[in-house]
């Protein structure tokens, strides 16, 4: 046995631009992809896609499929399927609908308008949506119930307790104050929209700097400087761009004025308000942001990943694999329920047909970002994407006026293209 | 090219013989999947510093009982000593906790995951915000893999990308790493090539010679008995015997293991 403690770590001679930016190429493909396919919708639509307002309802008619989403990466990855995300979003939208028009007024004596109402609510759904995703993952992990079963049963059961609970009733209107989780009744308004931009800008530069910094601590190979800051640029522009565009979406003077009555107030003559950042966007970005630092920086994500991998390998090593399907799942329940607070906030009540066929629209965001049915594989970012691709030629059809069959043909041929594609690309790296 | 067995012994005060209750004690173990006894009222033992060979056809059972002592499977029927004193080993964490490491026969790797999250998987280095420091474990991957394998350069990628010896390194530098009491390895130069299998036997030496007991797992009869102090050989489930290698014959071990019945002369004396 040779007793070298440390040797030389050779740099790969590196060409090419995008080696040397070591980007994700399946990342720049689906960006490319988007990207064509709004320039092509613009195209189409004489600039009526690329405006300002549509980038702004694109984003919040985004954010539930796409929440949901990220929670379907974590299954798919470890091998399972969830069919019930769309039948679980109803039931416990449907909840929270009784909870804050029914139980809330009547028992506790707390009007609609409330300030405490829409927060009871929120605590109610977020954990009747977790429990039934532990109860749903209990059964895969511990009774080894396929999970397409479980939650193909779960798909009948839930949508019709929903039905069940609201005697297949519209439920409305909902809290004022919930409904701003629903995305244009809750904006954050353009100077805290700058500043929130500022600082996801400041922690993304800091995030890469403090990867770089640890790297080069341990003398691994980094990238070249001016590639770093190439990134760095591209993100910060990226971010405030997106800020900026939200920004200047105004508020229509009439719904302005109408805000200003509400609080007594007259609205000045020709004040622009831009509408910011929605707050169901935020909630999105939090959500896939700390997914993402949960899938990569911790032993939750790690062990998630390495038993879609190799189930055997993941127990072998001391993996309670049980456990952790039991969690996967209970998060999925949970991120349900808040694609429930948003989807039903955003249409101001809890109709019975909420969240009808979101299962397939997930699973296929998830799948087209990406994310392998195999298992083991799969990004956050990819399945957002996925979402905004899928959401994106769906808009786009119906602004050009395609028929509703069409667009739904349309959506899933390019759900079954993109994953042919996937094929074709990994079989040309090598990989399994 | 290796030194005599016996020399070995002498030098290991740890040792069988030495009066002290072995490192391992497997007791009348038994495990049927379905009917088919696998293992079938075996019984083996290991000394710290000794290294025991299992020997046997396919599908003899080897793996299977030393899966019993890994926590991968459950035994029906028998009892496992630690020290001298009995203990629960019913998964994984159980026989971790006991300083227990394996190199299974099919590595046991996440092949989606790098070198570094292989070995240090369910044992991950975390940082004081509770995330895992993916920086310091390279780093420890990097030293052992340079003890190892010195021409091991793929931290970066999966280990689906790497060749068979490679990843049999990630495997051996995992159980090596977390400072193994007892160790077993299930076939660990099956897919290794001259060079690489001498290492292994190297590192066998000296982990030998750090107190460490290993159960190995070989189907080299010339390899059990270089590296071997005792073997025992099992056969459709079967124990045929436990010999001193010091006493038997490459010849002996063979036809233990075709006939399934341990030679007169060379029964082993009861300690
Ligand atoms: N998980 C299992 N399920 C069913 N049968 C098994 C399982 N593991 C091993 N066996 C059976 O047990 C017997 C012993 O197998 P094994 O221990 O792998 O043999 P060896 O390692 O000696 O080649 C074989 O007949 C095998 O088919
Ligand atoms: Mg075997």
């Amino acid at each position: 046995m040779t007793d070298t403690s440390s040797q030389p770590i050779p740099q790969k001679v590196k060409r090419g631009l995008f080696q040397q930016l070591e980007l994700d190429m399946r990342l720049l493909g689906m960006i490319g992809a988007f990207l064509i396919l709004c320039i092509g919708f613009n195209i189409v639509t004489d600039g009526r896609f690329l405006t300002a307002r549509n980038l702004f309802n694109l984003s919040i008619q985004t954010v539930s499929v796409a929440i949901m989403a990220c929670g379907m990466v974590f299954i798919i990855v470890t091998r399972h399927i969830d069919l019930s995300v769309g039948a679980l979003l109803a039931t416990t939208s449907a909840v929270m609908a009784m909870t804050q028009t029914e139980l809330l007024p009547h028992m506790l004596g707390l009007g609609l308008d409330n300030p405490a109402t829409w927060a009871i609510t929120l605590v109610v759904g977020l954990a009747v949506g977790t429990l039934i995703g532990a109860f749903h993952g209990w059964m895969v992990g511990y009774l080894t119930i396929p999970a397409f079963i479980v939650t193909l049963g779960g798909f009948l059961v839930w949508r019709n307790v929903a039905w069940y609970l609201t005697s297949g009733q519209t439920i409305g209107p909902l809290d004022s104050n919930f409904l701003m989780f629903g995305g244009t009744n809750g904006t954050l308004g353009t100077t805290a929209s700058w500043m929130i931009g500022l600082f996801a800008t400041a922690i993304a530069i800091w995030a890469l700097w403090s990867a770089r910094r640890a790297k080069a601590a341990h003398g691994f190979p980094v990238k070249p400087a001016w590639a770093e800051a190439t990134l760095a640029c591209v993100i910060a522009c990226a971010i405030l761009g997106y800020v900026y565009i939200l920004n200047s979406y105004a508020i229509p003077t009439r719904k302005l004025q109408r805000m200003f009555e509400a609080k007594g107030e007259t609205m000045p003559e020709g004040l622009v308000v831009g509408y910011g950042l929605p707050i169901s966007v935020l909630i999105l970005i939090i959500v896939a942001v700390t997914l993402t630092i949960v899938a990569r920086k911790t032993r939750f994500g790690r062990y998630i990943f390495a038993t879609g991998g190799n189930p055997d390998a993941a127990e072998l090593s001391g993996i309670n694999t049980r456990l952790l399907t039991v969690k996967i799942f209970a998060l999925m329940g949970f991120l349900c329920a808040l694609s429930a607070v948003v989807a039903s906030a955003r249409l101001a009540n809890h109709s019975n047909d909420i969240g009808t066929l979101d299962e397939l629209r997930v699973i296929a965001a998830a799948v087209i970002g990406g994310t392998a049915l195999s298992g083991g594989i799969g990004t956050i970012y990819g399945a957002i994407l996925g979402a905004l691709i899928m959401q994106a030629l769906q808009s786009g059809m119906a602004m050009v006026g395609v028929d509703a069959p069409f667009q739904n043909i349309v959506v899933g041929s390019v759900l079954v293209l993109a994953v042919y594609i996937d094929i074709v690309y990994r079989k040309r790296l090598g990989a399994k | 090219m290796m030194q005599s067995n016996n020399a070995q012994d002498a030098a290991m005060p740890s040792g069988r013989g030495s009066g002290q209750p072995p490192l391992v004690e497997m007791r009348d173990i038994s495990i049927s999947f379905g009917g088919i006894k696998a293992v079938d009222h075996v019984s083996v033992d290991l000394y710290p510093g000794e290294v025991v060979g299992l020997l046997g056809h396919n599908g003899a059972g080897k793996s299977t009982l030393i899966k019993v002592l890994s926590g991968a499977y459950q035994m029906d029927h028998g009892e496992i000593r630690i020290n001298g004193t009995p203990v629960e080993i019913t998964n994984p964490r159980d026989a971790r906790a006991n300083n227990i490491e394996t190199i299974y026969q099919t590595l046991a790797l996440a092949d989606n995951l790098d070198a570094t999250s292989n070995l240090f998987l369910g044992r991950e280095l975390i940082t004081p915000f509770g995330l895992v420091n993916d920086a310091a474990m390279e780093a420890e991957c990097r030293k052992i893999m340079a003890q190892l394998n010195p021409n091991f350069q793929k931290f970066n990628d999966p280990v689906s990308a790497l060749s068979g010896g490679q990843r049999q390194s990630v495997a051996i530098a995992r159980a090596v790493y977390f400072n193994a009491r007892i160790l077993i390895m299930d076939e660990p130069t099956a897919a290794l090539g001259p060079h690489e299998t001498q290492m292994v036997a190297d590192l066998i030496q000296q982990l030998k010679a750090q107190g460490i007991g290993i159960f190995l797992i070989d189907h080299d009869v010339h390899a059990v008995m270089e590296l071997c102090d005792r073997a025992s050989v099992m056969k459709n489930g079967q124990l045929v015997g436990t010999v001193d290698i010091a006493d038997v014959t490459d010849d002996d071990l063979l036809s233990m293991i075709i006939l399934g019945k341990t030679p007169d002369q060379v029964k082993e004396k009861d300690t």
